[in-house]
């Protein structure tokens, strides 16, 4: 598996780190138990494309939203995860 | 059919031209009052209990390949039980027991061999930890030792004792570990399960569940057509998450990819199993001679059975920096498997929130070991509607309620673990 880096390139996965599923969103301070207990735990462990979080520590530092199927591993879309960052680039 | 001295004798004496079906090979039937989903390991010792030590009989296992297709063909054949927190010390050490009359009580050569698992410290803080769990063990009654330098010298004079950033200082000793013959344990089950009655049906994939109206489980639905069931059970680890789904459930596990591999055959080496403390790298030598090892699971999400290159790299640098002779000896074979991993590392053995149907899964990479108390357990809760008393903590609730069994330390981070 390699990724292609928005900034560096095409990379090896040892560069990588990666953190999970990018859909799950932090709720809200005032947020209920369940809402927290679902962010936390819960996964959706999807069987085919998904997107996810990806750190590419090893280069650049960005970290990336990678649209992956974790059934062959094939990458279709990497792009820079949403933040100040990516605002910048995408400028 | 039934393996003595005597049956070996005389297939011998006919030119082992008349060895039977060492279990039957079912079509399903209509109903059963336990269905089990999944035909590894945990699967048929599901049955296999529920049969002889629960008197439930009518019971099928369905597997959508061949039985022990999945991780229980695919693993690196440890067991121990050398577990620290309470829930799993106990738990692990009734699967060592189990495995200690395995072969007898299924009249199977499982190839049991207590040769001994040895966990190696590199560091100071890492023998207090060793230490610590060691004496855990002890209380509860199970055999732990804690090796000084000299007594492992003793013991594997080959290892690189002086390495320079990671110098072995010592080790916990786990003499009652060992392997296990891991396809035979498989085989070992459906024949024992398959001669008390226990319907085996393979190539039957669950393809969702029948459901009355109130919602509780009636049977599933499958690749060979709707078997009603009392009670459905499911062990099928990798795929917990998509079998869940079928009725409505999310659960706190993700599905990755471990990797494992086997050298080509050396002449004996090894003794026992042995672990690497500062890296994370295990190893144990086959009857053949292969060195049978493994590490890291490779830390993203998969359900591709193949892992990538990294970990693999990784995974024989630990073994390099703990022998460095084995640095010319060429790998022979590598494969992956699919964890289901838990959000503590730790199994859950549970009823679900769907009425009928029960959960065995999350048992991360620790699979194998457990297999005999897995199928134990699991076959109390589905005839007892009770856990039995030593998986009483892998409740599927504990997440919510935050009585975890972290072992580690990693907190909600499946690949940490």
């Amino acid at each position: 598996m390699r990724i292609v880096c928005p900034f560096c390139g095409e990379r090896e996965l040892g560069e990588f780190t990666y953190l999970g599923d990018a859909k799950p969103v932090r709720p809200e301070a005032g947020a209920s138990q369940d809402e927290v207990f679902d962010y936390v735990y819960l996964r959706d462990n999807v069987a085919g494309q998904t997107s996810e979080y990806w750190y590419h520590g090893d280069g650049c530092r960005a970290w990336l939203n990678v649209t992956r199927n974790t059934l062959t591993h094939e990458i279709s879309a990497v792009e820079p995860a949403t933040g100040a960052g990516a605002r910048q680039v995408a400028k | 059919m039934k393996y003595s001295i005597f049956s070996l004798v005389r297939a011998a004496l006919s030119g082992h031209k008349n060895w039977q079906r060492t279990w039957r090979d079912a079509t399903p039937k209509d109903h059963y009052d336990v269905v089990i989903i999944g035909g590894g390991g945990h699967g048929l010792a599901t049955a296999w209990f529920l049969a002889s030590e629960y008197g439930i009989r009518n019971v099928a296992v369905l597997e959508k390949g061949w039985i022990g297709s999945g991780n229980a063909g695919r693993n690196t054949t440890i067991i121990r039980s050398n577990y620290g927190l309470p829930g799993n010390t106990g738990f692990y050490e009734l699967s060592m027991k189990l495995w200690e009359r395995m072969e007898q009580d299924l009249n199977y050569n499982t190839m049991v061999s207590q040769r001994g698992v040895i966990n190696l410290y590199h560091s100071d803080a890492q023998r207090d930890a060793y230490a610590r769990r060691g004496n855990t063990m002890r209380i509860n009654g199970i055999d732990a030792e804690l090796l000084d330098l000299a007594a492992v010298r003793k013991m594997i004079p080959f290892l690189n004792f002086d390495n320079a950033r990671f110098p072995v200082q010592g080790g916990l000793l786990q003499r009652r570990g060992g392997t296990a013959r891991h396809d035979a344990v498989v085989w070992g089950y459906a024949h024992a399960a398959s001669a008390l009655g226990v319907d085996v049906i393979q190539n039957c994939e669950v393809t969702g569940f029948t459901r009355d109206a109130n919602g509780k489980v009636t049977g599933v639905e499958t690749s060979r057509g709707k078997i009603g069931a009392g009670k459905v059970g499911m062990a099928v680890a990798g795929s917990s998450s998509r079998v869940a789904a079928m009725a409505g459930l999310r659960l706190p596990i993700e599905s990755h990819v471990l990797q494992a591999f086997v050298s080509e055959a050396i002449k004996p080496l090894i003794p026992g199993v042995m672990t690497f403390g500062a890296g994370h790298f295990y190893v144990s030598q086959s009857d053949k001679g292969g060195l049978v090892f493994g590490g890291d699971i490779d830390g993203y999400n998969s359900y591709a059975q193949r892992g990538n290159m990294p970990v693999m790299e990784d995974v024989c640098e630990g073994g390099m920096a703990l022998m460095p002779m084995i640095g010319r000896v060429r790998l022979l074979r590598q494969w992956g498997g699919i964890m289901d991993m838990s959000m503590d590392g730790s199994p859950i053995i549970d009823k679900s929130p769907v009425d009928g149907l029960y959960i065995n899964a999350g048992w991360c990479y620790g699979g194998f070991k457990a297999t005999p108390g897995s199928g134990f357990v699991f076959a109390h809760l589905l005839a007892r509607d009770e856990s039995h008393g030593e998986a009483a903590r892998f409740r599927l609730d504990r997440f919510r309620t935050g009585a975890m069994i972290d072992e580690k330390g990693q907190g909600a981070q499946p690949n940490l673990h």
